[in-house]
């Protein structure tokens, strides 16, 4: 199978997984090409994708590939679905989520210790919400339980893994600079 | 105050805009849920004051920070513990800048000896968090103008096919044939009436999410408790106490509670 004849193939798995797809998934739905045919075939629908005129786009997230529309379409999305945008997350419920991403695991107490503040309640929310999953315990006194980031956080959040955040380091200017 | 009043007064604050002294205090009605808690307001007090975060002037910020407690008070909103202990924490270092140095000690050790290095520590590092929750609250606002394709209806997504009376009525007949082969030897003629089967299903469904219909029908003793049976799976269809599902054509009868109508007819 040519590239040219993949590039199909690939959009259309990639147009119906309701997950971002790995290039594992893709792998193992096409046991008959090459793996450097597959990424380079994938690699070449991306760079159509980013052409310009295009309603859609191809992202890679969570590890894996997606299909979406453009960020600036959204209001004529919104009027032919006729919903407004969802609940956003609190401030307290990002803070801690954001202890969360760069510290994990972290146990309640240590982002506690972070924001000053009691936290109980918005790491309940990220539970909820699947963004954070416990990661066993902290093999202290009263082994307190650990939490890291979900896949549906790099999902939420449009990160394709943990490492396209900015380093925590550079974050100071931006903190003491904004808000 | 009038309720539209308040709304006028509310329009009036700029947003974004740092409260002013002797503002009257229902401004700071709006403002003051602002605060993530001790750190945050700290924070936004040393930018209000403009000065350096390595060098907080310990006495202005403290008076500072205590005036917005009196002013929580004042409010009759309940002070969160987290900033009790700042002001504990706070008083206890301007005290100690007040105290003269130990003549004694020697001067090198002086860098460690600043009373407020672990709150600008704890300060520096909360700023960080900070920054990178609103790094996260702009990413979450561009994926929220982001729409990917909904949910497909695979067998995964969507393991249920509606069931139709003619798979009811062949799961039946079924039932009928084999109880047929069975021959058994019942003499006393079992009383069970329909209302009864009702009851009974509805107990079983009360427990159970889903109720396996087929396997019903082939526990049935008697052709006249499969007839009831039937009648009474019929009936609850009828009211619109269950829903008739398969997990695939052909397939076993599923009886799924249908949601909020249970409670149409008895």
């Amino acid at each position: 199978m040519t590239i040219e004849e993949l590039k199909p193939i690939l959009e259309a798995l990639i147009f119906v997984a309701s997950e971002p797809i790995t290039e594992e998934e893709l792998a193992r739905i096409l046991p008959e090409v090459d793996r450097a045919d597959l990424e380079a075939a994938l690699d070449a629908l991306r760079q159509e994708y980013e052409a310009d005129g295009r309603g859609l786009e191809l992202r890679r997230v969570a590890g894996g590939y997606r299909i979406s529309t453009r960020p600036e379409y959204h209001d004529y999305i919104r009027r032919y679905l006729k919903t407004r945008p969802s609940a956003r997350l609190s401030m307290a419920a990002l803070e801690t989520l954001a202890v969360i991403a760069y510290k994990q695991p972290i146990t309640l107490p240590e982002i506690q210790e972070i924001r000053g503040v009691n936290s109980a309640r918005a790491v309940k929310t990220l539970l909820e919400k699947r963004l954070i999953e416990p990661k066993g315990r902290k093999p202290v006194v009263g082994r307190p339980i650990l939490y890291g980031t979900s896949r549906e956080f790099l999902i939420q959040f449009g990160l394709n893994d943990l490492s396209e955040l900015p380093r925590i380091e550079d974050l100071e200017e931006l903190g003491s600079g904004s808000s | 105050m009038r309720a539209d009043d308040w709304l006028d007064r509310l329009e009036e604050i700029p947003p974004g805009e740092p409260e002013r002294e002797g503002e009257p205090p229902h401004r700071y009605t709006v403002k003051l849920d602002v605060f993530e808690g001790p750190l945050d307001l700290l924070l936004h007090l040393i930018k209000k004051e403009q000065v350096s975060i390595y060098d907080i002037p310990i006495a202005r910020i403290t008076e500072q920070y205590l005036e917005y407690l009196r002013r929580m008070q004042e409010l009759d909103l309940t002070i969160a513990g987290e900033y009790l202990v700042m002001a504990a924490t706070l008083i206890y270092i301007k005290s100690k800048m007040l105290l003269p140095r130990d003549p004694t000690q020697v001067p090198e050790a002086e860098d460690e000896e600043d009373p407020r290095r672990e709150l600008v520590q704890r300060l520096l590092e909360y700023q960080k968090y900070k920054a990178a929750a609103e790094l996260l609250w702009s990413k979450a606002e561009r994926e929220q103008a982001i729409f990917a394709r909904g949910r497909l209806e695979t067998d995964d997504a969507n393991p249920e096919v509606n069931a139709t009376l003619f798979d009811l009525l062949c799961a039946f007949q079924r039932a009928m044939e084999r109880l047929k082969e069975r021959r058994e030897l019942t003499i006393a003629r079992e009383e069970i009436t329909m209302a009864e089967k009702i009851a009974e299903l509805r107990a079983l469904l009360e427990r159970e999410e889903r109720v396996d219909i087929t396997a019903l029908f082939e526990a049935a003793r008697s052709r006249r408790e499969l007839v009831i049976l039937f009648l009474a799976v019929l009936e609850l269809v009828r009211i619109a106490v269950i829903r008739l599902v398969q997990t695939e054509r052909f397939g076993r009868l599923l009886a799924l509670r249908a949601r909020a109508s249970a409670e149409i007819v008895t």
